[in-house]
């Protein structure tokens, strides 16, 4: 499904990613761990275009398409989806609105008819019972005023209701108490199917205690030093990094 | 400046002909003030961005002595704010256009300025020109000179106006030409009304200049609903003087929204006299191409425990122009005061320019008082975060806009109205009101 050969990226000239390759197949769950600064966001804010950063080398290919050669929005309808780390607070856009463009324009890439707004507020009523997301935060302005967990399960609504086929998750359980993780990783695992793939950037073990991940990469200076399985985890929660530079 | 003194001299009779006594017995006094004054000076303090002399040039026709407007506004003018439950009236050319007499309640005079005067010459003297006379410039003088019918509503002590009322400007013709209208609005205690003013220009092969002096005079207890809706086209200049003189108690909202113009330059004064007066002061502007915006504010605080708020905000692109000048006077007297001013502002590209002068001056010490100003461009995140989502760029930029905007809609009180502009800012914003849509 996706495919990343040699890519280095910079922001500001600052080179980040120094040839990272990685390989992810339908059905499957990547876990990228590795320390302050090793480049797991700026792999996510590329994968999904962010003009912040600057691909000087390598390639990505998802689904069979150069993904490098498409816009943000482009990749989005293509089925990639970031879970920020940091979502974004905009003033005076309804999530209402926000989210029934975004599911529009989705529709139409794929050649359907737009969604009523009676077939779309019955669509949004379903996903928001995934995350257990309170009603009421769907009538207000797009992350205005949502505390840290209800921006962190907004984002996995926003998930719920595009059905990407790869879905980043970018240190979603940082700032979650353990019962708005719970509810967030059980809302992923909800979401998988056999088709579509996951790729968790986390720092630590415990949202992998949640959502099983099938490889486990450490990501240190722009390249990954190391694969493993699941277990991977529980070694570098134990011994840190060091033991790997 | 020169060529309207000689034309005031040498025309005077036409002027006067089809006005009342009353209205062209201030027309002398103007004269005095207007020689002496002439035009507000291009770059002083007050008018740094507006040259009124450069804008009013010399060939201007006037629409004198016209006794019937040449068209009939019901059939040309299809109304850009339908389904607003209003009295609906017109003034075409700087003329009222007569209308059947509307059954309104007792008292209650919604009409032409000339046929206020011999109706009600009391009233007329009492109010008309007063605030103008003592606040206002050179411009607001000649406007007084040459001024040929207008707009009045009045309301008697304690009646309660419910249906709103509209009144639409329309310019039209072929002729460069210069119309000067008069709004004179007078609540008396207890009074409430919600006036709906759309400024139209029908026409796009010539140039059209208008000046208009408002005068609203709020009584103790009233509660007035103002809002201002300019829809005309780039080869229209507009310059529009307000001056509110709010009583005890009295509340005023006003909004005045530019959605398509060609120069426009908006003066406010409001004074708040009476304690516990409040006014609400709202602005929006979308200017692209080269259009010109310049809002110009002054808030007096003369007394204790007034209110005020008050924010403008422009949307800008291309090569347009915006100016905000905002000034809030708290005077000695004005102890309570509470007095908020904001300006905001998204400018589109880096051709466009944005002038902002927001001021505070405050001779009381227990107020509070607060203004800000803020001049950037589209949130980048928050552009990006959509586009991750898969809004296109286009619709994204334009969601950020319009979210931009609708904030400065939420003063609006009148019914039908805000549901309306948001539409209509949504077609601006998407290039679809071109032009004015209002007159065809």
């Amino acid at each position: 499904m996706l495919k990343i050969k040699d890519l280095h990226a910079s922001i500001n000239g600052k080179e980040i990613l120094r040839g990272l390759n990685l390989e992810i197949q339908a059905g499957e769950v990547h876990a990228i761990m590795g320390p302050n600064g090793s480049g797991k966001s700026t792999l996510s804010a590329v994968l999904v275009g962010n003009p912040a950063f600057e691909v000087t080398k390598g390639e990505i290919i998802f689904k069979g398409q150069n993904l490098l050669e498409l816009s943000p929005e482009e990749r989005s309808c293509l089925g990639i989806f970031l879970s920020f780390q940091y979502p974004v607070e905009i003033p005076g856009v309804s999530m209402v609105n926000f989210m029934r463009t975004a599911v529009n324009e989705h529709r139409k890439r794929k050649g359907e008819t737009p969604l009523s707004a009676g077939e779309f507020l019955k669509m949004m009523r379903e996903k928001q019972s995934v995350v257990e997301l309170d009603k009421n935060l769907v009538n207000r302005s797009v992350n205005e005023g949502f505390s840290g967990g209800e921006k962190k399960r907004n984002e996995i609504f926003q998930m719920a209701m595009l059905e990407p086929d790869l879905a980043i998750l970018d240190e979603t359980d940082s700032g979650l108490d353990i019962d708005a993780l719970r509810i967030v990783a059980h809302g992923v695992n909800q979401l998988k199917r056999p088709d579509n793939a996951t790729i968790v950037i986390t720092h630590y073990q415990r949202l992998l205690d949640y959502v099983k991940p099938d490889f486990v990469h450490v990501l240190y200076n722009g390249q990954i030093i190391k694969t493993g399985y699941s277990e991977l985890a529980l070694e570098l929660e134990e011994k840190g990094y060091d033991w790997l530079k | 400046m020169k060529q309207y003194i000689d034309f005031f001299i040498s025309e005077r009779q036409k002027i006067d002909e089809s006005c009342p006594l009353l209205l062209n017995s201030f027309r002398e006094t103007a004269f005095e003030t207007f020689r002496q004054m002439g035009f507000p000076a291009y770059q002083s303090e007050d008018y740094p961005y507006t040259n009124v002399a450069g804008l009013l040039k010399d060939d201007l026709g006037f629409y004198l002595n016209l006794l019937k407007p040449g068209i009939n506004p019901h059939k040309v003018f299809y109304c850009n704010v339908p389904n607003l439950n209003a009295y609906k009236y017109f003034v075409v050319n700087g003329h009222f256009f007569q209308e059947a007499e509307k059954n309104l309640p007792a008292g209650v005079y919604l009409g032409s300025l000339n046929v206020f005067a011999e109706r009600h010459p009391d009233l007329f003297l009492r109010y008309y020109n007063q605030q103008a006379s003592q606040n206002g410039d050179g411009l607001t003088a000649f406007n007084t000179l040459f001024v040929q019918d207008g707009f009045v509503l009045y309301i008697p002590e304690n009646v309660v106006l419910e249906k709103a009322v509209q009144l639409t400007n329309i310019s039209r013709g072929n002729v460069d030409s210069l119309i000067n209208r008069r709004v004179l609005v007078i609540l008396e205690r207890g009074a409430q009304a919600k006036l709906l003013v759309c400024d139209h220009t029908s026409e796009d092969k010539a140039m059209s200049a208008a000046t208009q002096v408002t005068e609203i005079y709020a009584g103790e207890n009233t509660s007035f609903d103002y809002s201002e809706l300019e829809e005309s086209n780039e080869k229209t200049v507009r310059l529009a003087s307000n001056f509110v003189r709010q009583a005890a108690s009295s509340s005023v909202t006003i909004n005045n929204i530019t959605l398509s113009n060609g120069f426009t330059r908006n003066n406010y004064q409001i004074d708040l006299t009476g304690k516990q007066a409040e006014i609400c002061l709202h602005g929006l502007a979308i200017a692209d191409a080269q259009q010109t915006v310049d809002n110009f504010t002054i808030i007096n605080h003369q007394t204790s425990n007034c209110h005020s708020n008050e924010l403008f905000k422009y949307l800008l692109d291309d090569e347009a122009t915006g100016v905000f000048n905002g000034k809030i006077v708290v005077l000695p007297d004005a102890q309570k005061t509470e007095a908020y001013q904001s300006n905001r502002n998204l400018l589109g590209n880096r051709r466009c320019r944005m002038y902002s002068r927001p001021k505070l001056e405050i001779n009381a010490d227990d107020v509070k008082c607060s203004h800000g100003m803020t001049t950037g461009q589209l949130d980048e995140a928050a552009l990006f975060y959509m586009r991750s989502r898969g809004i296109p760029k286009e619709e994204a930029i334009l969601m950020l806009k319009f979210a931009f905007a609708s904030d400065a809609l939420k003063g609006i009180r009148l019914e039908g109205l805000k549901d309306r502009l948001t539409l209509l800012i949504e077609k601006r914003l998407r290039g679809e009101l071109v032009k004015c849509q209002g007159c065809f």
